[in-house]
């Protein structure tokens, strides 16, 4: 288990246990039940107490948090025959975004998702989710098939955004994700996103221009990582914390804000504690969103999808 | 120190010195350091008349060098909340906002216009950059839709001059979604068949970049604007190596082929009116209507 810097206190608890009960298989004489019990219940307390109200600043650091499951873990369980389509036919591949045709309750359909990796090979593989021209362009492609096919699209979003490199400026990062964008709402099949973890602005955007857009309960979406916001309006990262209070990133704002449609609900602790149970979660969110938008006309579906966007924003917060 | 150097001479240099000399009536070119006196700069359209950089120019003073004339009418934009989230850093988003307006002595840092270039009908709009980075947010999307809709009912194409940091984070996740917003607009003209030009001017970066501003029928710069998503300090910074000179400049750019042409400031009116023209089949614009009357005029 990584523990992330807030949960430092339950990491010491749940250390001693551990140490405790492993003191206990070295020593047959010895029984440690009643503490290590004891120590686990006040494990859970602590951990239910910290993440009743998240702080949005630790929202971000779990929605970063690597034991998460990522895109590939939840094309794994949730989609059947998923066959991967490579490339965007004109440089390269980009293994930062997976995608291809695959079954979802056997219903075809094409499923795209920003892929962080797992370990350091992967990660590095993947180029740590931020995506490239390329993995816009491939995504371009596979939408414009699933409109020709009529299949409709899932996508899974989890990026710190799109890659600052030069190759990826020369190669018209803006304009990739431009189209990318324009895609989406082009497209008259249902589209629906969920931001599996980050959502990190242009790069987010690209893929979750959708009828649908859910978010998990610990998930973040912005413009600007916290860290970026602060060193531009404050002049200090370090003020990443109110940066982070002052974007209204969490899901809950979001929804608030009616940028976000639905809130998919994390077991306790995050989705890090409970992977099975968070891809499960997922899993019917998606056939909740799909059901809704199943029978809808192509033209529906196109025109739900602007007259949701034109009058996003209208009303902002509550006073 | 008596009271004649105390006293009397410090009114009399606040008296006579600051009448003498006024700001604002020279400019230092800021890449060749050419004084420049404003009456000049102003009718070479903010371009050194020494090195053709081209210098920031506002909505207001762009459009009258634009329209027939230097007539033109203002589109009504509709108002978005203000501070939808409730924004604060070290200062509230809503007093930003009112130094921006104090400064630029305008509402917003988008003009939306309509009128005639050469007896050609088009809705133009442009972004102030002097207007907070003219950064985009909920009153730039609405300016946007508000242009691509009278465009639509008018029938007219539509110019956009682009020059913004990026997007407003003072709107946090309503700011972004000013990409899909702007979207929208275009393929309202698209499907209209009406042509979009887009003027990238110096700066145009970020959100700004990866929405409106790179979805035009035809993409024309301004020369050496700096056109990116990511930022040449923030690329600096990811792959710690140092950028080739002119990288994300126009011109580089036209070499990469994401942009039709890189075209001087003094010429983009005839060029814009040449390519109005035939995308919208109408016969060649007559010699002597392609010079607007200058601002002060």
């Amino acid at each position: 288990m990584n523990y992330l810097e807030f949960e430092k206190p339950l990491a010491e608890i749940e250390g001693k246990a551990e140490e405790l009960r492993a003191m206990a298989r070295g020593n047959s004489g010895m029984d440690v039940t009643k503490e290590a019990e004891a120590l686990d219940r006040k494990a859970e307390v602590l951990l239910k107490d910290l993440y009743k109200d998240l702080t949005p600043w630790r929202k971000c650091q779990v929605a970063r948090h690597p034991d998460r499951p990522h895109c590939k873990d939840y094309i794994d369980a949730l989609f059947t025959e998923y066959t991967a389509l490579a490339g965007d036919r004109n440089f390269a591949d980009d293994h930062a975004v997976m995608g291809g045709i695959a079954r979802f309750n056997d219903q075809p359909v094409v499923v795209i998702g920003h892929e962080k990796g797992n370990d350091t090979k992967s990660r590095i593989e993947r180029n740590f989710g931020m995506a490239r021209p390329e993995g816009y362009r491939k995504a371009i492609r596979l939408m414009d098939m699933a409109d020709r096919f009529r299949l409709p699209v899932v996508t899974l979003v989890d990026t710190p955004g799109a890659y600052p490199g030069k190759g990826a400026e020369e190669r018209g990062q803006a304009e990739a994700i431009a189209r990318s964008t324009e895609k989406c709402l082009q497209i008259g099949v249902p589209l629906i996103s969920v931001v599996i973890g980050e959502g990190g602005s242009g790069g987010a955007v690209a893929f979750a221009t959708a009828n649908r857009v859910a978010m998990l309960e610990h998930s973040v979406y912005s413009v600007i990582s916290p860290e970026g916001c602060a060193s531009i309006l404050w002049k200090d990262a370090e003020k990443m914390r109110e940066a982070a209070e002052a974007l209204r990133l969490t899901a809950q704002d979001l929804q608030k804000l009616g940028v976000v449609d639905r809130i998919i609900k994390e077991p306790l602790g995050g989705a890090q504690r409970g992977r099975k149970e968070t891809i499960e979660a997922v899993g019917k969110g998606i056939e909740v969103m799909l059901k809704e938008l199943s029978g809808k006309k192509p033209e529906a579906l196109i025109k739900d999808r602007r007259t949701k966007f034109i009058e996003m924003g209208s009303k902002g917060l509550a006073a | 120190m008596n009271w004649i150097s105390n006293y009397v001479r410090p009114k009399i240099n606040s008296l006579f010195s600051r009448r003498e000399v006024p700001e604002n009536l020279w400019t230092k070119c800021p890449e060749c350091g050419t004084m420049l006196f404003h009456r000049e700069l102003a009718a070479n359209l903010n371009v050194c008349t020494s090195c053709d950089h081209h210098m920031a120019i506002s909505p207001r003073d762009r459009f009258s060098a634009l329209f027939d004339g230097g007539i033109f009418t203002e589109v009504k934009v509709p108002e978005p909340v203000t501070d939808p989230l409730h924004f604060r850093d070290q200062k509230k988003y809503p007093e930003r906002l009112k130094a921006a307006q104090k400064a630029t002595g305008e509402k917003e840092a988008m003009l939306v216009a309509e009128g005639e270039i050469a007896k050609t009908a088009i809705v133009a709009v442009a972004q102030d950059f002097s207007f907070m980075a003219g950064s985009m947010g909920m009153y730039v999307g609405n300016a946007i839709l508000a242009a691509a809709e009278r465009a639509v009912k008018m029938k007219r194409p539509l110019v956009l001059f682009s020059a913004a940091g990026g997007a407003r984070m003072q709107e946090g996740i309503l700011s972004l979604m000013q990409m899909p917003r702007t979207t929208v607009a275009v393929q309202m003209l698209k499907e209209a068949n009406l042509p979009y030009i887009v003027v990238l001017t110096h700066p145009t970066t970020g959100g700004v970049t990866a929405s409106y501003a790179m979805l035009g029928d035809v993409q024309i710069a301004e020369p050496n604007a700096l056109i990116c998503f990511a930022g040449p300090r923030v690329i600096e910074q990811t792959i710690r190596e140092k950028l080739p000179e002119g990288f994300q400049r126009a011109e580089y750019l036209l070499d990469h082929g994401m942009l039709d042409r890189v075209t001087h400031r003094k010429a983009l009116r005839e060029e814009l009116v040449t390519i109005l023209r035939m995308l919208t089949n109408q016969p060649p614009a007559i010699k002597g209507e392609l010079t607007a009357q200058p601002a002060e005029a």
